[in-house]
């Protein structure tokens, strides 16, 4: 351990592509800002899958790698509703799930952001139509975003947040 | 069948796969030799008037699928004689109203009472209201409940777990699944290859590579289709890819779960890396959508073939640190050894795939055990060992990554030139065929009948997971709630790949 802590002083070799990234810089400022403006210095984001397929998890995790480093623009998971600015929606929201979204909507305090995640958030994608699925996180809460994708990338989704801080304004 | 040589694809690779229809006693019989391990049970599953087996000879290594027609639509439960069978049946039972008589456990297991129909591939008509699940009664001095679930704490999939503790110790886990039921198998019914092609790619999202090439497979095999040289090769190099990807991300996110934030970091720059050479060379990152019956979307130029090949080499260099910072943190090992811990003959009775089974004895690999096409012509270890905790686990996962990479490193090599997909001709009759890939998470298994005019007549698609997620209650059994999540991740199941 003490050599990988010693190489991270020294060379910096792993997270060095992150800061040289200029997209996401520029998008750190812009978020940065937005985000200051209307919510302090932070905004807390709760996951919720309503039945994806993993696919937009494992992007969403993503942003927490070295790469993208999350936690830089002032956004973070957070493990309750209760905590949340933002609910995260991915899946076409299976019956199955529609209550426990219903109720983790209900349990998030205003002001309260909906984003729709990936084609399946956005209108149930390719499983729309299904006995089993809703047709999208619209047709269950109201959604303030959409950022479509399958999956959408890190960036996507970086992008997709910085514009809903921009838009959302009116509401905070 | 008889002449088969071990380590030669077997006749199901590349023609129709043949189904024995049997009796009811023959089935019942089957069910018995696959409870004493003369069979492992790969897959149970229905059509309209029938129910099947997908079984694999323990010694010759021989795939059979038996057929039983339904009697006034029962069957004899297999789950009655062997556990491995019980929510497949329920599943079947939910999904067709198939009954399995004898059967052990009738609680509905897909459906929770919320589709507005009942049996969506049967009656489909409304059907009664469900009573509130029951869990298993626990019956013990001093014990309490932790229901989790399934909305959790993380970034990942739904599911509900029901702990019953002894203190901190649990006594007894039960997993209620079936929230991602996205109703796939309808939606395959009737639909065009390519249609069928985007659904099971779709399926597990971190296997979509796995799940397109074992869908593609059934397909060729039903219309005795070639795939072309270039094309295998091709779907190979994005397998071992996708292995890579999920293989580093777990690695990190189960140190993670150990409290052990650096290996997470470090794992996780690896694994962008992967995607992004992914996404360079193929156009994706998960590469979805990009392996389809006849081959594959994408080839590789000289640039996109350098930048796997740098990849590999960067990896190499990079990662036996970490495979050093894992190995050397007294800690961090101090959670995961003796944690979790799967014995080896659970492990063989429920035919575990991938990591869970390797890490538990069961040496299985459908790489090379049910060879395809290019893996017969490559060189590869399969790593197993028999210890068969979190520890093993992981060191399997990190063996895996060498091998991939050796993998990956043989495939561009040999890359043989020529095109990458050839359209496969439809037979002009009803067809079916068998696919069966090793995904990161173990062996996938596609069953697909077509009309004559290509269309889907019936898709079935079973994950790995429907043999480890059982599993996982067995093993936390008696250890603290605490390493739940750490035991969790080191199998890694797949919520979607299940509920389909
Ligand atoms: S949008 Fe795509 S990646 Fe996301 S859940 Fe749907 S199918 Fe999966």
């Amino acid at each position: 351990m003490r050599k990988f802590l010693l190489d991270g002083l020294l060379r910096r070799p792993l997270t060095e592509a992150a800061p040289t990234d200029p997209e996401i810089e520029a998008l750190a400022l812009a978020t940065g800002q937005a985000a200051r403006r209307r919510l302090g210095r932070s905004l807390s984001i709760r996951q919720v899958d309503a039945g994806s397929c993993n696919g937009c998890e494992l992007e969403i995790q993503a942003l927490g790698n070295a790469f993208y480093d999350l936690e830089r623009f002032g956004l973070h998971f957070v493990a309750s509703p209760r905590h949340a600015d933002v609910l995260l929606v991915t899946g076409p929201v299976t019956k199955n799930m529609a209550e426990a979204l219903r109720r983790t909507y209900a349990a998030t305090p205003d002001p309260k952001w909906v984003v729709a995640v990936g084609d399946c958030g956005r209108d149930g994608g390719c499983f729309a139509g299904s006995y089993a699925a809703t047709g999208g996180v619209s047709a269950v809460v109201p959604v303030d975003l959409v950022i479509p994708g399958c999956p959408p990338s890190p960036k996507a989704l970086l992008t997709g947040l910085l514009a809903l801080l921009d838009a959302a304004g009116g509401k905070a | 069948m008889d002449q088969h040589t071990a380590g030669m694809p077997q006749p199901f690779r590349s023609q129709p796969m043949p189904r024995q229809t049997v009796t009811a006693t023959e089935w019942e019989l089957a069910a018995v030799e696959a409870a004493r391990g003369r069979f492992e049970l790969f897959s149970l599953w229905a059509t309209d008037d029938a129910v099947h087996m997908a079984l694999r000879q323990a010694e010759t290594g021989l795939v059979d699928i038996l057929s039983l027609p339904l009697v006034g639509g029962r069957y004899p439960s297999v789950g009655a004689q062997h556990p491995a069978a019980q929510r497949l049946e329920r599943a079947i039972a939910d999904l067709h109203g198939h009954h399995a008589d004898g059967s052990p456990d009738s609680r509905a297991w897909l459906d929770h009472g919320r589709w507005g129909i009942a049996a969506p591939l049967g009656a489909a008509a409304p059907g009664p209201e469900l009573p509130p699940y029951a869990f298993l009664p626990v019956e013990g001095e001093s014990l309490h409940q932790v229901a989790v679930g399934p909305v959790h704490a993380g970034i990942i999939e739904p599911g509900h777990f029901r702990f019953t503790a002894q203190g901190e110790t649990v006594v007894r886990l039960e997993e209620r699944l079936g929230y991602t039921h996205k109703g796939v198998d309808a939606l395959m019914r009737g639909a065009t290859l390519a249609r069928g092609a985007e659904l099971a790619g779709r399926v597990s999202g971190d296997s979509t590579v796995a799940y397109a090439w074992a869908y593609a497979q059934a397909a060729e095999a039903a219309l005795a289709a070639d795939v072309p040289a270039r094309g295998r090769y091709l779907r190979a190099i994005m397998a071992e890819l996708e292995r890579l990807a999920n293989h580093l991300g777990d690695i990190g996110a189960i140190c993670n779960d150990a409290a052990f934030a650096m290996m997470l970091a470090q794992c996780g720059v690896l694994r962008e890396e992967v995607l992004r050479c992914a996404d360079a060379a193929f156009g994706h990152r998960f590469m979805r959508d990009r392996v389809v019956p006849g081959g594959v979307t994408h080839d590789l130029d000289a640039r996109a073939i350098g930048l796997i090949a740098a990849l590999t080499r960067r990896l190499r260099a990079l990662f036996p640190a970490i495979i050093g910072l894992y190995d050397n943190t007294a800690s961090l090992l101090a959670r995961t050894v003796g944690t979790g811990t799967l014995a080896p003959d659970l492990a063989r009775r429920f035919a575990a795939g991938g990591h869970v089974g390797r890490a538990s004895g069961r040496d299985f690999d459908t790489r090379r055990d049910l060879a395809y096409a290019p893996y017969d012509d490559l060189t590869f270890k399969v790593p197993a060992r028999g210890d068969g905790d979190v520890n093993a686990r992981i060191w399997i996962r990190i063996r895996e990554v060498e091998q991939s990479l050796a993998l990956i490193e043989q495939c561009l090599a040999r890359l043989p030139e020529g095109p990458i997909f050839a359209a496969p001709a439809l037979a002009g009759e009803a067809r079916e065929g068998l696919g069966l890939v090793e995904s990161f998470r173990g062996d996938v298994l596609v069953w697909l009948a077509l009309a004559a005019d290509g269309t889907i007549t019936r898709c079935h698609l079973r994950d790995p997971s429907w043999f480890q997620w059982p599993l996982l209650e067995a093993v936390i059994e008696g250890n603290i709630i605490a390493d739940f999540p750490l035991c969790n991740k080191s199998f890694n199941c797949s919520y979607s790949g299940h509920d389909l």
